[in-house]
């Protein structure tokens, strides 16, 4: 484990009577790609916008290189940071926006001048040096936003959902850019968004908050397969989550009872059940198996076969590409959803006046801790 | 189809008739000043530039002329100073009673000028300071402050709310944000504050007419050459003060809009 860069210690906001940030800890280590994910009004922004010093926390400490920074004015703590709305300068070109963090910091002109040219040239954007920057495109302000940040050579660069104004294939390019510079350049990255697949994408770690909360803490792959609970379950999103009370236990295995059937779930390492306990799990939209209901098949006994099922009709689809997703509803209203690939759509024939089964194994649930 | 463009013609039609009614007066004088007779009567007389000699040779004219250039480059330039300081500060910050200062802040203008004139007049004289060119000055920047506010102040609204948390951002202390991003994003309206206000200050009379004493302005002079006798003199005068105004108000109305066209692309 690197170093670490910054620290925020039981960090509070409040703005007036709201709580944007309730006791935040979090450690962020040098040279990690850090995305802040979350609904709007979960306190992501003010997180960052309080790293850069430009809103001062209610409580507690944030300390960045080893120095509390709580009382250091935004212009003296070299956070660059790019804006949403990329707040260029409308009235300079290209090169002296990249410039005016050096101007700043009183190096001279014509360094100023190498430097500035160097960062637009190694964002590819040699040809547009002199360009008036409304003059450029989306994408190109974009990279001149990121020149301006990176000119000074920050230890670490905060980025409050760059990518939003973009179109969706320039979102995927930048991505691209973003992530390669990082490496390159081994500096932390703080990146906010509410867009799971730009936080995925790109962070080493994923924060995710809520409600000035933070609701967990992981590498992308951890947050996906294993929310920690039913707010992360819902905001990461094609997740099932089902509730019900524990009413067997035998070995290693629980079965619980719920509003459309008994499931049995595999008991995490460490967890110790009662019985009537309430529990909520998801179930990973893709972990669902899909096929058409028989008669003739024996009952299925989860505790037994260590395989859940659940009768259910089609109500929706939602193509999206190589993924569909098929929403079904079981005979008491609950919806669950699976994600199957496009190619086997065929093979299923689907269709909305057929019964169909839905089978999942008791260790493809995962527990929730809510 | 047909009556549609009827209408339309009809439309045209009401709206050149508005501009000759409200531009008339201003084209007669104009007319008139380039002829030879000394009544403004039709069938005209020659063309003839003899007002205009007649003018260029009056001393108190050209007195009356230096005042007011000295009184419209005094006032625009305190104005548009007090003004943006004035929207800058709404701008900016967040305080009680907001309201209040804003409403006092663009206050001058609703008020009667006679009133105003008088009230300054009395003031002026308790203080000691009424009958000079400073009278007039100061009279005319508070008659013109708000509006150099307004104009700054709408620039200032169409600023990003981050550039100068950008400028912070990036190292910048308050006074050079002040120095490098805000006064040269509001450029364009700071000029045209200055035009504005010079070519009201230009124009003023009836606060002048008070508060001025012997430093008389143009409007002034005209008035006094206007009692005495019909003189083409002053549709001459009339025609040079309404060219320098116009030309004030059409450079700050183009610097306006176009810094709006040019953000609007971003």
């Amino acid at each position: 484990m690197s170093d670490t860069l910054v620290e925020f210690r039981q960090v509070v906001k409040r703005f007036d009577d709201f709580v944007a940030v309730k006791s935040l800890n979090l450690s962020i280590a040098e040279g990690e790609f850090v995305a802040l994910m979350g609904p709007s009004g979960c306190g992501k922004t003010t997180t960052l916008r309080m790293l850069a010093g430009l809103e001062k926390p209610t409580s507690g400490e944030i300390i960045l290189n080893g120095r509390v920074m709580n009382d250091v004015s935004a212009s003296e703590r070299d956070t660059p940071m790019v804006w949403q709305s990329l707040a260029l300068f409308p009235f300079l070109n290209a090169r002296e926006n990249v410039e005016f963090g050096l101007k700043m910091k009183g190096v001279d002109a014509p360094e100023r001048r190498k430097r500035a040219i160097h960062w637009l040239e190694r964002l590819d954007m040699g040809e547009f040096i002199e360009r008036p920057v409304n003059q450029l495109s989306g994408g190109q302000r974009q990279r001149v936003a990121l020149a301006r940040s990176l000119v000074i050579e920050p230890k670490i660069l905060l980025l409050d959902e760059p990518l939003s104004a973009l179109d969706a294939h320039l979102v995927i390019r930048m991505q691209g850019v973003l992530s390669k510079l990082q490496k390159e350049l081994g500096i932390t990255f703080v990146y906010v968004t509410h867009s799971q697949s730009e936080a995925f994408a790109m962070a080493d770690r994923v924060v995710i908050m809520g409600n000035g909360d933070v609701a967990q803490v992981g590498t992308s792959r951890e947050i996906y397969r294993s929310p920690a609970n039913k707010f992360v379950a819902q905001f990461v999103g094609r997740n099932n989550i089902l509730g019900g009370s524990v009413s067997s236990i035998d070995g290693d295995l629980a079965l619980f009872d719920t509003e459309c059937g008994q499931f049995a779930l595999r008991i995490p390492e460490g967890k110790t059940f009662q019985l009537g306990q309430l529990i909520n799990i998801s179930i990973a939209a893709d972990r669902l198996r899909l096929q058409q209901h028989s008669d003739s098949a024996p009952k299925n006994k989860p505790m037994d076969t260590g395989t859940n099922q659940v009768d259910c009709t089609l109500i929706s689809e939602e193509f999206v590409g190589a993924v569909v997703t098929l929403f079904f509803e079981t005979k008491d209203g609950t919806e669950l959803m699976v994600q199957v690939q496009e190619r086997e759509l065929d093979q299923l024939k689907v269709s909305q006046d057929t019964l169909y089964t839905l089978s999942w194994a008791a260790d493809s649930a995962h527990l929730l801790s809510d | 189809m047909n009556s549609e463009r009827i209408s339309s013609w009809i439309l045209k039609g009401y709206l050149v008739l508005i501009f000759l009614f409200v531009f008339a007066p201003i084209i007669a004088s104009v007319v008139f000043s380039f002829n030879s007779q000394r009544f403004p009567t039709i069938p005209l007389g020659s063309f003839s530039l003899e007002w205009y000699e007649k003018i260029f040779n009056d001393a108190d004219i050209w007195t009356a002329a230096r005042t007011s250039v000295i009184v419209a480059i005094c006032t625009s330039i305190l104005s548009t100073c007090i003004g943006f300081a004035t929207a800058y500060t709404d701008y900016r910050y967040q305080f009680r009673f907001k309201g209040v200062f804003l409403a006092l802040a663009l206050l001058p203008p609703t008020v009667p000028l006679i009133i105003l004139a008088l009230a300054m007049l009395a003031w002026f004289s308790k203080i000691g300071i009424s009958g000079q060119i400073s009278s007039i000055i100061f009279a005319h920047t508070v008659l013109c402050t708000p509006f150099a506010m307004a104009i700054i102040r709408l620039r200032l609204s169409q600023m990003d709310e981050n550039l100068e948390a950008a400028a912070w951002n990036l190292g910048a202390s308050q006074w050079a944000t002040m120095r490098t991003v805000i006064i040269p994003f509001t450029r364009p309206a700071i000029i045209a504050s200055l035009c504005l206000t010079a070519a009201v200050s230009f124009d003023e009379f009836a606060v002048a007419w008070f508060v001025s004493g012997l430093n008389k302005t143009i409007p002034v002079v005209i008035l006094e050459i206007v009692q005495g006798n019909i003189d083409p003199q002053v549709n001459a005068i009339g025609t040079l003060v309404f060219v320098i105004s116009m030309t004030l108000v059409i450079i700050a109305q183009v610097l306006i809009m176009t810094s709006q066209k040019r953000d609007s692309i971003n």
